[in-house]
């Protein structure tokens, strides 16, 4: 993989405190103080944004256009150069990081909400889904998730007893996010679709995120430590289910490598793995060791806000490099059925 | 600003229902019609590998593929998961395994259900065949699920080579060319802090706006956020009742479920006070003689939660030079 064009980092991230229902606030009341807030970290106001780049999906809350209404929340108008992906945030990213690559802007804008509470997330997600073999059976996320797991099992990769204790330590983790929906111990719970228990589940809910990127200096003056983008990729797997092999993630791998993941080792990781089992495929696939801390923000197990967890990861590992609590992170994003697409950026801060 | 405690939040049931009429390549064609004829069809990759399901392009090579062979209706469960709770639209509605199956001179797996009676009586491996729908009609329900089978397992099919499944024309009479998959999906609507008061304010026939802080820009109804400025709008302010009509037009064809009489007025009115304008139907004056400028007020109808119509006032119209902004 060559050098980017430009030296483009995460200079601010900013994340809604995720809850399973915020029926008091419509979508774009859900995103402005995320806005705002990220805008607040690096002093910039709206009019210094190059670039805006949004993801999201209507059809989480039922809102036909909602993100339309969410941009209210940026200031739009009069148009801003803007952009939408109907994809977790992560994708966003990678389009706005594309942008500033070019030399269009020299600063960006990405930021994701979802809101899940009004209606059925694993439902609603069966519409993603290939419409001719998958769609018409409504095979819901967590069944296609536990057939995943239940693959690793066969293989000898993992068990129930080794999936609770993932779920056991992102949790645990995630007592230390102060943003996180779900900390602490707690019980496995039943199957909810066996060999899944509630614990191997992220939680539902609604939540927003959001960061701004910028290259070169401009990155330098925003912030104090930039995380500077070494290389993003995203590769997606075949089509149908029946055709991968389950228990691995060769387009996780191969976007890793594209994106120089596999140089020089990293010393965090945070994996977009709304299942523990799936945590068990992304550490396989990228060979991370014990050395590697991954997740120390509790992960998707302790929120989950669909749309924008992918970009949360990115956010989570920036936040690291900016604090000087890590100095090459790897960031991982993912979309679609049993890690069905997959994106991975690397993160670095200049040395101390 | 005017603070007034947050009032309960409103919530409606919404749903959201559709019907996607999607076209069949070749290949999906030739599968979904052989399902109705209980024939199960696969596709043979150039490393003659054998999909089933079937698609039209080779998923690694992007290859064109045609070359239909048919399989077997008995296969092997390759991973399984106990749902021991049903959702609605699934293949069974009471608790099954969803499976994935290599049928029998496949090389990949189909997603469907098997109907087992309990977790302990299933495991990767096992021995399956289809039990067919009763009534069948191109499309992948047509595969009711499956169900355990016990037969001397001619061993895992690698779809490759020995019992190499014959190759098929994938010629059926009346072939299915279009499936229509009916989607329902169920939510609970609750409109937020800003149109919540909105529709307070409304239910005592009052029309009440939002004010930006930065900018003093009067929307209504009110979205929660100013898109000029970026920031929530906090004021509450009441504006008309009258107005401007700024814009029409004349609809011309009747709505569906809809008993207004065409041709009738469509307008974008200027609320007096209002930032901008909002939209209504004209009544009470001949649509022919609807014009800009016109001042109207909001009709009311018994029990109702917003104005039916608006209708002239009789005072003079509006001047342009007062509502040219708000166009
Ligand atoms: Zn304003």
């Amino acid at each position: 993989m060559s050098a980017p064009l430009r030296d483009v980092a995460i200079v601010a991230f900013a994340q809604s405190d995720h809850r399973r229902r915020t029926d008091d606030l419509s979508e774009v009341e859900m995103v402005m103080p995320v806005l705002h807030e990220v805008l607040r970290r690096t002093g910039c106001e709206t009019s210094d944004i190059g670039f805006t780049c949004s993801g999201s999906s209507d059809y989480l809350a039922g809102r036909a256009f909602s993100f339309t209404m969410a941009l209210d929340g940026v200031g739009a108008w009069p148009p801003i150069s803007e952009s939408h992906v109907e994809a977790d945030g992560a994708w966003a990213l990678y389009e706005a990081w594309v942008k500033l690559l070019t030399g269009e802007a020299d600063t960006a804008l990405v930021y994701a909400y979802g809101k899940s509470s009004p209606g059925s997330v694993r439902d609603v997600l069966t519409r993603q889904l290939d419409p001719y073999y998958l769609a018409p059976l409504w095979p819901d996320s967590v069944a296609l998730a536990a057939l995943q797991a239940q693959a690793l099992v066969d293989a000898g990769h993992t068990d129930e007893a080794a999936l609770a204790s993932i779920a056991a330590r992102r949790r645990a983790d995630a007592s230390a996010n102060p943003h996180a929906q779900l900390t602490g111990a707690r019980p496995q719970g039943d199957h909810v679709v066996a060999p899944l228990r509630t614990g191997d589940c992220p939680p539902i809910g609604d939540g927003a995120a959001a960061v701004i990127l910028a290259a070169g200096d401009r990155a330098r003056e925003l912030c104090e430590r930039p995380a500077w983008i070494r290389g993003m990729d995203h590769r997606i797997e075949a089509h149908s289910l029946g055709v991968r092999d389950l228990t691995d993630s060769p387009s996780t791998r191969l976007a890793a490598e594209r994106a120089g993941a596999f140089a020089r080792p990293v010393d965090t990781a945070e994996l977009h793995a709304p299942f523990t089992s799936q945590e068990v495929v992304l550490t396989r696939a990228l060979g991370l060791g014990d050395e590697v801390r991954v997740n120390p923000s509790g992960g998707a197990l302790a929120a989950n806000p669909v749309m924008a967890a992918g970009l949360i990861r990115l956010g989570e590992a920036a936040a690291a490099v900016h604090r000087g609590d890590s100095d090459r992170a790897l960031a991982h994003a993912t979309s679609g059925p049993c890690l069905q697409q997959n994106l991975v950026a690397v993160l670095e801060g200049d040395p101390r | 600003m005017t603070v007034t405690p947050p009032p309960e939040i409103l919530r409606a049931p919404l749903v959201v229902e559709f019907p996607f009429t999607r076209s069949l390549g070749p290949v999906q064609s030739a599968f979904l019609t052989g399902l109705r004829e209980r024939v199960v069809l696969g596709v043979r990759t150039e490393s003659g590998k054998v999909l089933v399901p079937p698609v039209e392009y080779d998923p690694e090579t992007a290859a064109e593929l045609r070359e239909l062979v048919e399989v077997a209706a008995t296969g092997t469960v390759t991973t399984w998961a106990w749902n021991p709770a049903p959702r609605p639209g699934q293949p069974l509605a009471t608790p099954f395994a969803w499976v994935l199956v290599r049928l029998d001179g496949a090389g990949t797996a189909l997603l469907h259900a098997l109907d087992a009676p309990g977790p302990e009586s299933v495991r990767t491996g096992m021995r399956v065949r289809i039990r067919w729908a009763a009534e069948r009609s191109g499309a992948i329900t047509d595969i009711a699920c499956f169900e355990p089978y016990e037969d001397d397992a001619p061993g895992p099919s690698t779809g490759t080579g020995e019992g190499r499944p014959a190759a098929h024309d994938g010629e059926f009479a009346d072939p299915v060319t279009g499936i229509t998959t009916p989607a329902r999906l169920d939510y609970t609507y609750s409109p937020g802090r800003a149109q919540t008061r909105y529709l307070y304010g409304l239910a005592e026939r009052r029309t009440v706006g939002e004010r930006c802080p930065s900018c003093a820009k009067v929307y209504v109804p009110p979205r929660g956020a100013c898109p000029t400025c970026g920031v929530a709008t906090t004021d509450r302010v009441e504006v008309g009742p009258r107005g401007t009509v700024t814009t029409y037009c004349v609809v011309n064809i009747k709505a569906k479920n809809l008993d207004i009489d065409v041709p009738y007025v469509y307008a974008h009115i200027a609320l007096d006070g209002a930032g901008l304008a909002l939209h209504g139907r004209i009544g009470g004056i001949p649509y022919d003689q609807v014009r800009m400028g016109l001042r109207v007020e909001p009709v009311w109808t018994e029990g109702a939660r917003y104005p039916d119509h608006y209708r002239p006032t009789g005072e003079p119209d509006a001047d342009y030079d007062t509502y040219k902004e708000l166009l």
